[in-house]
């Protein structure tokens, strides 16, 4: 994976930008989604405390994560369910593919699982000849433009009508130019039904796994992984380890917060708990680790493990909003993926934690109370120690930090740089320089404040002796 | 097996060695003096319909009225065997396609967010909510409880093979966030609130 090359954040970013009017599109959108979160959050007089309930329970969950695994398991196969542990991307995908080949199945519906977009799933069961359809309208748009999903929640968040518009024409043969979405919604609908009914293996994500009761809980708003599993012989569901919960009555407590923080609905539509197969059919459970038990031995990085994918950080960050999901060329974008990719590819995803303003904002909507832009400034340390970033960028650092250690440097430098800027604007106004990229330069002032302050004490002085 | 133990070795190894107590509950309040007309307006502010009936006739008429029954309807209510069937629980469930209405009973309601509580036993086949087109769940009023921590309270350690939790017909706002009824679920809910 190392070996891909990446067009870094702010490349990419940069080129987004140039339609200024749908990134202006893509801002507001998502802060209204994030305006609807507040209004549904302020409706519950308990919000904060609901947050920190759930922090607690994740860092009890964190703390205790090897034995309610274990607990879980055990709890599963009880229930008549074939668990399956997956050390990386690799195991996941083989062992997916294993349970189709056991079944001699080549086709696949899926429903949303951002764990299987981490382990690019679907282009491993495609080289082995099987069809894999997507069944979350957005996921299903992005996959028939063969795009990856740009938001964990919002699949298709970055396209407009008239985009989804021409895909269906040309994959589904609906009306060229009718962009009405209810009509969209319902072509798609009748293609997807036909799926349902004719699929024998049913692929999930998994929202919340019980440790007490060995049942997952999965949450959707179409309805399409009920239909999906339901109709299907084989439900296979897909989980990262930390999506344990100790205990059945803590979902009162995530299911509170998950729907209100992503898209501020009271909850989802379909909140199903599977804990048993039906009769003659089979569930799977694939716990897959990659990368996750590294993250929880760096101490820093830790919290970032009781993520429960609201994606609200997502909503709220200005520079998601006006970068765009795939500017951050990593299954999970934004803040919470900034902190997550590095563990995975600390020299492909250097770039990541830089993509923030710091601001600060995302820590303030997280459900769980995850300090990510702390995490984001602590990323940034570690990756410079360990000369993952741009070169230019460490001789800038290393050469200011010379200049502001050395008053006669800073004092010339200043000299000299107002001279320039006042004098022959153009050595600092262009396109070599950072700094003057999307900002228009400051008027320099007459003088600098250390000349000011001198000038100015001396009068005091000399009134005071008046 | 290997991944398991490497896996388990490795996260015993960094996991945190301090251990965090679970939260007490407890603190969380589960007021709501009004019930009923909280879980009426958030149910029409999800895209669901309430409506309050006195008994099952009322229901029967409701029905009668509203929906085609040339049209194939099924139930697992006994009462309602004059409008809808009730012998396709054994069926294949790939079967139920061309269902139009589907009518089931829910355990409870929660005011917080209108969802009501369904399992396999009320069910009939666990397909049966999500493949009609159009689905209604008939309520008792005084089965409806304030928030989802109540909610868990009730259920506690019921068993069942599989439940969900419904709240408004199937949606999708994933085309320029515009919100659409009826995304591969039903495309409507109605919710009798039985006295």
């Amino acid at each position: 994976m190392s070996s891909e090359k990446v067009i870094p954040h702010s490349e990419a970013a940069t080129r987004f930008n140039k339609d200024v009017e749908r990134v202006n599109w893509h801002d507001e959108t998502l802060w209204f989604v994030r305006e609807k979160r507040d209004k549904s959050a302020h409706q519950i007089p308990d919000w904060e405390l609901l947050r920190e309930t759930a922090s607690q329970i994740k860092n009890n969950v964190l703390s205790n994560i090897h034995d309610y695994l274990i607990e879980f398991e055990a709890n599963a196969q009880k229930n008549g369910i074939i668990v399956h542990w997956a050390a990386d991307a690799k195991e996941h995908n083989e062992i997916v593919h294993s349970i189709m080949a056991k079944h001699d199945v080549k086709q696949m519906v899926k429903s949303k699982s951002m764990l299987t977009e981490e382990c690019h799933l679907n282009d491993y069961l495609a080289e082995k000849g099987i069809e894999v359809i997507d069944s979350d309208l957005g996921e299903y748009i992005v996959q028939l433009r063969k795009e990856p999903p740009s938001h964990i929640v919002l699949p298709a968040i970055h396209l407009k009508k008239e985009d989804v518009s021409e895909t269906f024409h040309e994959h589904l043969g609906t009306q060229k130019g009718n962009i009405d979405p209810q009509y969209l919604t319902e072509s798609a609908r009748l293609s997807l039904r036909n799926t349902f009914l004719t699929r024998k293996v049913a692929l999930t994500g998994v929202n919340f796994a019980i440790a007490e009761t060995g049942e997952i809980v999965v949450c959707t708003n179409e309805g399409n992984a009920d239909m999906g599993a339901h109709l299907a012989d084989v439900h296979i569901a897909c989980m990262g380890f930390e999506k344990l919960i100790p205990q059945r009555k803590h979902l009162g407590i995530f299911l509170r917060l998950l729907a209100r923080s992503a898209t501020g609905q009271p909850i989802t539509t379909f909140s199903s708990h599977f804990k048993k197969p039906r009769d003659g059919k089979e569930i799977h459970i694939v716990i897959v680790d990659n990368g996750r038990s590294t993250q929880l031995g760096r101490e820093d990085f830790r919290n970032s493990l009781k993520c429960i994918r609201c994606g609200a950080c997502m909503n709220t960050c200005p520079v998601y909003r006006r970068s765009g999901g795939h500017s951050y060329h990593n299954a999970v974008a934004g803040p919470i993926g900034s902190i997550l990719a590095p563990n995975l590819d600390m020299s492909k995803n250097a770039d990541l934690p830089f993509a923030s303003t710091l601001c600060g904002s995302c820590t303030n909507v997280c459900p769980v109370k995850i300090d990510i832009h702390d995490q984001l400034y602590k990323w940034r340390q570690v990756l410079v120690k360990e000369g993952h970033t741009p070169k230019a960028k460490t001789v800038a650092m290393k050469t200011m930090a010379t200049v502001l250690a050395n008053p006669t440097i800073f004092n010339i430098a200043g000299k000299s740089g107002r001279f320039v800027m006042k004098n022959i604007p153009g050595l600092v106004n262009n396109k070599m320089n950072k700094w003057y990229d999307q900002r228009e330069m400051p008027e320099v002032p007459e003088e600098s404040f250390r000349e000011w302050y001198k000038k100015n004490s001396r009068e005091a002085k000399a009134k005071d002796n008046e | 097996m290997s991944s398991k133990a490497d896996i388990l070795n490795k996260i015993k190894q960094n996991q945190p060695a301090f251990i965090t107590n679970l939260p007490d509950l407890n603190l969380l309040s589960s007021e709501n003096p009004d019930v009923l007309s909280t879980y009426k307006t958030v149910l029409k502010n999800i895209g669901g319909d309430p409506v309050e009936v006195a008994n099952y006739a009322e229901i029967i008429e409701y029905i009668k009225s509203n929906y085609n029954l040339e049209k194939r309807l099924i139930t697992t209510i006994p009462e309602l065997s004059e409008i809808a069937a009730l012998d396709w629980t054994n069926d294949d469930p790939h079967s139920l396609q061309d269902v139009e209405l589907n009518v089931i009973k829910a355990h409870f309601g929660v005011a917080e967010n209108s969802a009501l509580w369904v399992t396999d036993d009320v069910l009939g086949q666990r397909v049966s909510p999500f493949i009609a087109q159009y689905l209604a769940i008939i309520v008792h009023k005084k089965d409806i409880i304030a928030t989802m921590h109540q909610a868990y309270e009730r259920i506690g350690n019921q068993e069942y093979g599989f439940g969900t939790f419904i709240a408004g017909p199937s949606k999708t706002a994933d085309i320029e966030q515009s919100l659409v009824l009826g995304a591969h679920g039903a495309r409507g809910l109605i919710v009798f609130l039985l006295d």
